[in-house]
């Protein structure tokens, strides 16, 4: 067990822990309960194999960005989660709590999503194990993620708009939370990132650790070592950082580096940067990094990434921050646009605005010529393609 | 004596009262103390608005957001409050969210509590496990009762722990639901009623979530304390305003 992963009660140093209403007491301690050993059972983790291998398509990619490389003087690679069924590394998680889910006997799946990547992730595993599944989103985020909303519901999804608060990813979140507290029987919500209460962060950074598993074969590979010198992903939540960081974190000669979205800049009100804008706080049942107003109300974040407009951070990532293990560094709309150009052009990957923001850190970080980053390249851009072209005018 | 335990002492069925403060306007909310109180309601729950509230259905989710564009806030509440004792003897609750609380100190929140006159806090997402080890002995010290919540779905072992945390009364949540989402009862909800009654708890029960009529009043409190009402009265206050105030107390009797 490494010393950056949530203790029994959930905790990650201050951050974490289960701050939620009675009347959610009775899911989350059912899951609470249940998720390691569930986890741990054969039956499990052959289906869980099987599924990420035949069906996602892993191992993905650990590809070599020479281009890349040659650019910005360092040896940069790229951990291909775009190359994943649906086109991020959402599905990871979304597998391994479906087969959760039926593993409890519920046969109603909720979940919330901001770019509708999570949402179009769990619309197909529930499609596939022919379960119910309802996805609250953003009024907002509707809007401009239109091609996935359509997905969602080509997949057979109810998708339900949120629209209490800003209309984004939060709200979703909140919306799915009543919907658990309404139905605590039938159903399991499917989180998509590492954020809500214990045991959520820690369940979905075992599920999404897959990568930082691969990551780890790979490198011995094609580099003769295990070990980086620097991991590098954008944080929304933290899902696709959590998974990247995960086997990596107790190696504490292996940079860890989070990409927050400063949205117009963290000067502005416009801005999505937790762990500069932030205090300690709670925000859907956990405590962790937090933007919020002298009263404790939760500000209304904002990035043009729909998949990083959430105003907190996972507890794992908090702690990191907080113990100076994880360094994290924020980019404008403007700086990720502008690196999603970079990358399609000289690498031919059209990259997610939100791993957009991860490859413009060059600007910030210095590296040495020698030094082994690796990012993950958490999605691929087609549900960005509008916002791409009103942005550069195609 | 706690105004709480000596409202629980008397022999009727309490009216507990739910309302946002600082709905529909922002100085309403010493005005909506009065006006209740004049109008026989036992208990007030003094609902300091936030954000995010979790456990709330619509209607509350918008007066929540109303309260706050109209400028509500913790420290405003707090100076709103002061000197209602001048006024009002029945007990004071306040409910909120927790993180509120966490922001504005948890100890300085008790203090200005005490201070005013509040007899007890409902913090729905206050856990029981960290009100117990980190909390518990802060309260009380401020002379502030914690008031749990309770589901249908809470286990007889969970409910006596809850049981043994407070001597006051225990929130019972009617059904599995955000607040104000229950169309009448049936016979599920009114045997968890009798079945709580029976288990004879130190703490006597007040139901809330769902209640808006004589009906639902009548048999929600047929073996309990009491009830809280929260959606129903904010409707009404949208609706005609504070001059509404004692025709809805009237016809919950
Ligand atoms: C491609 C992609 N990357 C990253 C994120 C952000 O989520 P997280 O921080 O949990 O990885 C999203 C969320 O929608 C996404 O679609």
């Amino acid at each position: 067990m490494s010393k950056y992963s949530a203790n029994d009660k959930g905790f990650y140093g201050d951050f974490g822990g289960a701050y939620i209403p009675e009347l959610l007491y009775p899911n989350v301690e059912e899951l609470r309960q249940n998720y390691k050993q569930i986890i741990a059972t054969d039956d499990f983790q052959k289906q869980f194999k099987s599924l990420l291998k035949d069906y996602v398509g892993r191992p993905t990619p650990l590809y070599l960005a020479e281009n890349l490389s040659e650019k910005y003087k360092a040896k940069i690679y790229l951990k291909r989660e775009d190359l994943c069924h649906t086109g991020a590394h959402k599905i990871n998680n979304t597998v391994g709590q479906i087969l959760l889910a039926k593993a409890l006997g519920k046969h109603r799946i909720i979940a919330e999503t901001g770019a509708g990547q999570h949402g179009v992730a769990t619309a197909t595993v529930c499609a596939l194990m022919g379960l119910e599944c309802i996805v609250y989103m953003g009024a907002v985020d509707i809007e401009r993620q239109a091609p996935n909303v359509a997905r969602m519901k080509m997949l057979g999804a109810t998708v339900v708009p949120a629209n209490s608060g800003s209309k984004t990813l939060k709200d979703a979140t909140n919306e799915a939370i009543r919907d658990w507290i309404n139905h605590p029987k039938d159903t399991h919500y499917i989180i998509g990132s590492v954020v809500g209460p214990h045991p959520y962060p820690d369940m979905v950074t075992q599920l999404q650790s897959v990568i930082s598993k691969e990551v780890k074969t790979q490198l011995l590979e094609k580099e003769g070592r295990e070990l980086p010198d620097y991991l590098i992903a954008c944080v929304g939540g933290g899902s696709n950082a959590a998974g990247l960081f995960a086997d990596f974190m107790d190696h504490e000669e292996v940079g860890i580096i989070g990409v927050e979205a400063s949205g117009k800049g963290v000067e502005t009100n416009e801005s999505a940067a937790t762990t500069i804008l932030g205090r300690e706080g709670i925000i859907h049942g956990s405590k962790t990094l937090l933007m919020q107003n002298t009263d404790g109300q939760i500000t209304e974040p904002y990035s043009i990434s729909a998949g990083l407009d959430y105003p907190g951070i996972g507890p794992m990532h908090a702690n990191l921050y907080k113990t100076g293990r994880g360094k994290f560094v924020s980019i404008t709309d403007a700086e990720a646009m502008e690196a999603g150009l970079e990358l399609s052009r000289i690498e031919g990957i059209i990259p997610a605005i939100e791993t957009a923001h991860a490859f413009a850190i060059f600007k910030y970080l210095d590296f040495k010529e020698d030094d082994v980053l690796v990012f993950n390249c958490s999605g691929r851009g087609d549900k960005d393609l509008d916002t791409y072209r009103t942005y550069f005018g195609y | 004596m706690n105004r709480i335990n000596r409202a629980l002492a008397q022999d009727k069925k309490l009216i507990s009262i739910y309302f946002t403060a600082g709905y529909p306007q922002l100085e309403d909310t010493t005005e909506v103390i009065k006006r209740l109180t004049d109008s026989g309601t036992d208990v007030i729950e003094i609902g300091l608005p936030y954000s995010d509230p979790l456990a709330d259905g619509p209607v509350i989710q918008k007066s929540s957001e109303q309260a706050l564009r109209n400028g509500m806030s913790t420290k405003k509440l707090f100076q709103q409050l002061e000197g209602i004792r001048d006024h009002v003897d029945i007990p004071l609750i306040v409910m909120g969210y927790f993180n509120a609380m966490l922001q504005f100190g948890v100890e300085d929140f008790c203090k200005e509590c005490e201070v005013i006159g509040i007899d007890g806090i409902i913090m729905p997402d206050l856990p029981i496990d960290i009100f117990e080890v980190d909390y518990k002995e802060l309260f009380e010290a401020h002379g502030l009762k914690f008031i749990p919540l309770i589901t249908p779905e809470t286990s007889a072992n969970r409910i006596n722990t809850i049981d043994a945390l407070g001597d006051s009364f225990v929130y019972m949540v009617s059904s599995s639901s955000t607040t104000g989402g229950q169309q009448g009862f049936g016979d599920e909800a009114l045997s968890y009623f009798k079945r709580l009654a029976d288990m004879q708890l130190t703490n006597k029960l007040m139901v809330g979530f769902g209640i808006k009529d004589a009906l639902s009043f009548e048999q929600a409190s047929r073996y309990t304390s009491g009830c809280i009402i929260g959606s129903a009265f904010i409707q009404t206050l949208t609706k005609t305003g504070l001059d509404g105030i004692p025709g809805f107390i009237q016809s919950l009797k």
